[in-house]
Order: C-alpha cells, then sequence, then structure tokens
C-alpha cells in the first residue's frame, strides 16, 4: 500500500497495516538480549541498561540469562581463542529469531590484542554478525545507536521473497559449527560459511 | 628498615636448614634487590623457616613468575700455552710461549621460577627467592611452594601453563590460561605463534618482521608475486 494513502486513511481513523509491518513491529520492540559480558566493554553494556541511558525506552531491558529465552547476543567484549567455542555455542543455543551485536574494538577484529596468540580477530569468523559498533569501549549512545539500527534492519525484512530472513527459510543454516581447541591454536580458524573475506596482505 | 640483608638471610637459612646450599644471585642495578636461589632439593624447607621464623616471618606470598633462559654462547678469553717457532740471537728454536685465546662455549638454558616475598606482621618485604631448572627440554620439574604459601597455586598453575615447569607437590597442576589440549607455552622464548597475522596499518617493530614474514610465506605457498607487507 502506498504510504500517502496510509497516512491519508490514518487521518480519517482507519489504521491499516500489513501482517509484515505488525509482526516486524512485534519483533523489534521487545528483543531480549543475552545476560553475559565478556570484558570492559560489559560494564558500558550494564550502564546502557540503567536509568541514565535507559534501555527500556526501545523495549530491550529484559536481560536473560539463558541462551534459550534471549533474541539478542551482545558480544561485548575481548573473545579469547579458550572462550570462542563457548560463544558460538551459545549462539547455537539460542532460539531463532536471533540477532548478534558485535560491541567493541575486540569483539569485531581482536582490537588492540589482535596480533596476540590467545585473542579471535573477530567474532564474525564463526558466527553472522548484524551490526558492529567501534569503540574502546563503546560509549552507551553507541550502544543505543547500535540498537536502533537493529531495529531499522527489523523493520525492512520481508516475510516471504529470496531475501526472507533465515528463521523463515526451511533451507537455510540454523546451526554454526563449533571450532575445536586444537594443539596450537583454534581449528578451523574461521567459518567459511560467515566469513567468506578472503585476508589480503598488502 | 627491620629487615635484615641478603646475607643475613642467607646466614640464618644455613643456620636452621643443614645443607641448604642458598646462593645469592646479585643484582648489579642500582636497586641492589638481590635475589636467594633455592636448591630444588631443599626449597621447601627453606621456604617453610622463612614463613615459620619468628624474626623473618614471610607470611605472605605476593607474586610468583617464570623467566626462561635461552641456551647461549660465552665467548672468553683463554691463555694457552703453546710451543712457537721464534728466531733468537739468530738461531731459530721452538720456544714455549702463552698465547690469548678466545674460546666459544654454550651455556644450557634453564626454566627459573621467581617468588616475592613479604611480612604482614613485621612489614617488611620484598624477599627474592629463586629456583632453577636442569635445563628447558625434559627435566624442568621444581618443588611446588603451595603447601607452604597457599597464594601460589593459580601463579604456579601459570607458570606451568605459560613457560612448563612442572611443580611437583602441586595439589592441582592444570593449565589456567590456556586450555587443557593446548601443546605449547606462549612464554617461552622459542614459542612459534600460529601464522594468522593479518594485515596492520601501522606495522612496526615485531608486527612488521611478522608482516613480512608471512607475506613471504604467502609468496613463496601461492608461488605468484604478492605485494610486500605494508609498512
Amino acid at each position: 500500500m502506498d504510504d500517502g494513502l496510509k497516512i491519508e486513511l490514518g487521518k480519517q481513523g482507519v489504521f491499516v497495516t500489513t501482517i509484515e509491518e505488525l509482526y516486524n513491529w512485534g519483533r523489534r520492540s521487545s528483543i531480549w538480549p543475552m545476560q553475559f559480558g565478556l570484558a570492559c566493554c560489559a560494564i558500558e553494556m550494564i550502564a546502557t541498561t540503567m536509568a541514565r541511558y535507559d534501555l527500556a525506552r526501545f523495549g530491550a531491558e529484559v536481560f536473560r540469562p539463558s541462551p534459550r529465552q534471549a533474541d539478542l547476543m551482545i558480544v561485548s567484549g575481548t573473545v579469547t581463542k579458550k572462550m570462542a567455542p563457548q560463544v558460538v555455542r551459545l549462539y547455537n543455543q539460542m532460539a531463532e529469531p536471533r540477532y548478534v551485536i558485535a560491541m567493541g574494538a575486540c569483539a569485531i577484529s581482536g582490537g588492540p590484542f589482535k596480533q596476540g596468540y590467545n585473542v579471535l580477530k573477530g567474532i564474525d569468523r564463526y558466527i553472522p554478525v548484524d551490526v558492529h559498533i567501534p569503540g574502546c569501549p563503546p560509549r552507551p549512545e553507541a550502544l543505543l545507536h547500535a540498537f536502533i539500527t537493529l531495529q531499522k534492519k527489523i523493520d525492512g525484512q520481508h516475510l516471504t521473497g529470496p531475501d526472507r530472513p533465515r528463521f523463515l527459510d526451511a533451507e537455510a543454516q540454523g546451526e554454526f559449527p563449533v571450532p575445536v581447541q586444537g594443539e596450537h591454536d583454534l581449528e578451523p580458524a574461521s567459518n567459511p560459511g560467515v566469513w567468506p573475506v578472503a585476508i589480503t596482505i598488502r | 628498615m627491620g629487615l635484615k640483608t641478603v646475607e643475613e638471610i642467607k646466614a640464618a637459612i644455613e643456620a636452621a636448614v643443614p645443607g641448604a646450599g642458598v646462593e645469592i644471585v646479585p643484582n648489579p642495578s642500582v636497586s641492589a634487590q638481590h635475589s636467594l636461589r633455592l636448591k630444588p632439593e631443599t626449597a621447601v624447607a627453606v621456604a617453610t623457616f622463612l614463613r615459620g621464623d619468628a624474626e623473618l616471618a614471610f607470611d605472605f606470598l605476593s607474586n610468583a613468575t617464570g623467566v626462561d633462559w635461552l641456551d647461549k654462547e660465552v665467548a672468553e678469553k683463554v691463555k694457552v700455552m703453546r710451543w712457537v717457532n721464534r728466531e733468537v740471537d739468530g738461531v731459530k728454536e721452538l720456544v714455549e710461549e702463552t698465547v690469548e685465546e678466545t674460546q666459544k662455549r654454550i651455556v644450557p638454558g634453564y626454566l627459573e621460577a621467581v617468588y616475592h616475598l613479604f611480612s604482614i606482621t613485621k612489614g617488611h618485604g620484598p624477599v627474592v627467592i629463586r629456583m632453577r631448572t636442569a635445563n628447558r627440554t625434559d627435566q624442568m620439574q621444581l618443588p611446588s611452594l603451595t603447601p607452604v604459601w597457599r597464594s601460589a597455586e593459580f601463579q604456579e598453575r601459570e607458570i606451568f601453563d605459560l613457560f612448563g615447569i612442572v611443580f611437583t607437590g602441586h595439589p592441582d597442576l592444570r593449565r589456567i590460561l590456556m586450555w587443557d589440549e593446548f601443546k605449547d607455552h606462549p612464554m617461552r622464548r622459542d614459542y612459534v605463534e600460529p601464522d594468522d597475522f593479518e594485515y596492520e596499518p601501522t606495522a612496526h617493530d615485531e608486527v612488521l618482521k611478522r608482516a613480512l614474514e608471512h607475506a613471504a610465506r604467502v609468496a613463496a605457498q601461492t608461488g605468484a608475486g604478492q605485494e610486500g607487507a605494508g609498512a
């Protein structure tokens, strides 16, 4: 339906919507993040939920301590190679639809520890990330911005068609392989399904 | 300050623990914080004395860490007797002479555990004690000091994890930072990191070295002329 016509009808007291809009509105307005923090970014995440920044304004104040009840994983901090399999496993245990915000320099790239032997160079090597926020750590406003970006992304999703989200696609792969802690490094070093980026040395 | 000097502590140990074999490792820097090197065989007895002695009363172990000393080549000048042909008053004869010669020898490396002791009751410290392993390949056992100072437990696990020193008598010797399947000891100087180097916008020093090495490896594998690592 044409947006202009919809507004005109609204002025006449007729509310018109689509199942898609209603469905997306419902989902984006009550995202339940998972309650877990990995490093100092988690402190900013906690600050975001408190009264001053108040994540509750966006419908996401219910932090769930179980992946089964959560929609959103905020990877808030350094993902060490020892922790990476557990993060992927938690993501696998979340029910669809599920979203990931990679918060801070470490979660998106390894950050200041990128050249270390023990830190994963970004969680997007193993699981699909919806929003990346740079910063060390990002301020609560940045997390709010990431959250609004995620809501916009949910609003724009189509329930049918080839670009429908993963949870509405029966063929789509929902389980992401958990890396094995090998003798020298994680095996494999990345999941080619979500990390097809060829690493070029310049 | 009421704390005895390292020499006095050494004398006190030797009076209390016969055959303790404590050595002073001098610190040539300004701090002059000399340390005591314990023999592994008597270390637990000496540690118990240091903790229990009324005057020393080192009841708090604040820090335990490891050091990796690689094999090193030492060049030293040695005087050697040698027969030399020489003309003396127009007559050739063999003369014995002392000549200075540089000889190189390899001093084998070892792993070292370093402990910093304080006394809460006496308010003094630190005193540094050290232990050295026989080598850094197969004889890496040292006695655990966890039975004497409980605070050594996690720190000795960390030394075991990162340096590979095996603490005999430790109640729960497992890796603490790396995962159990991990084989290497990352804080050793000859540790080889996994080759997962990635583009670094401002590579310098160590990272630049790794960038160049990685670029060379990639070039060797692909055979194609890759560009050099960005500096």
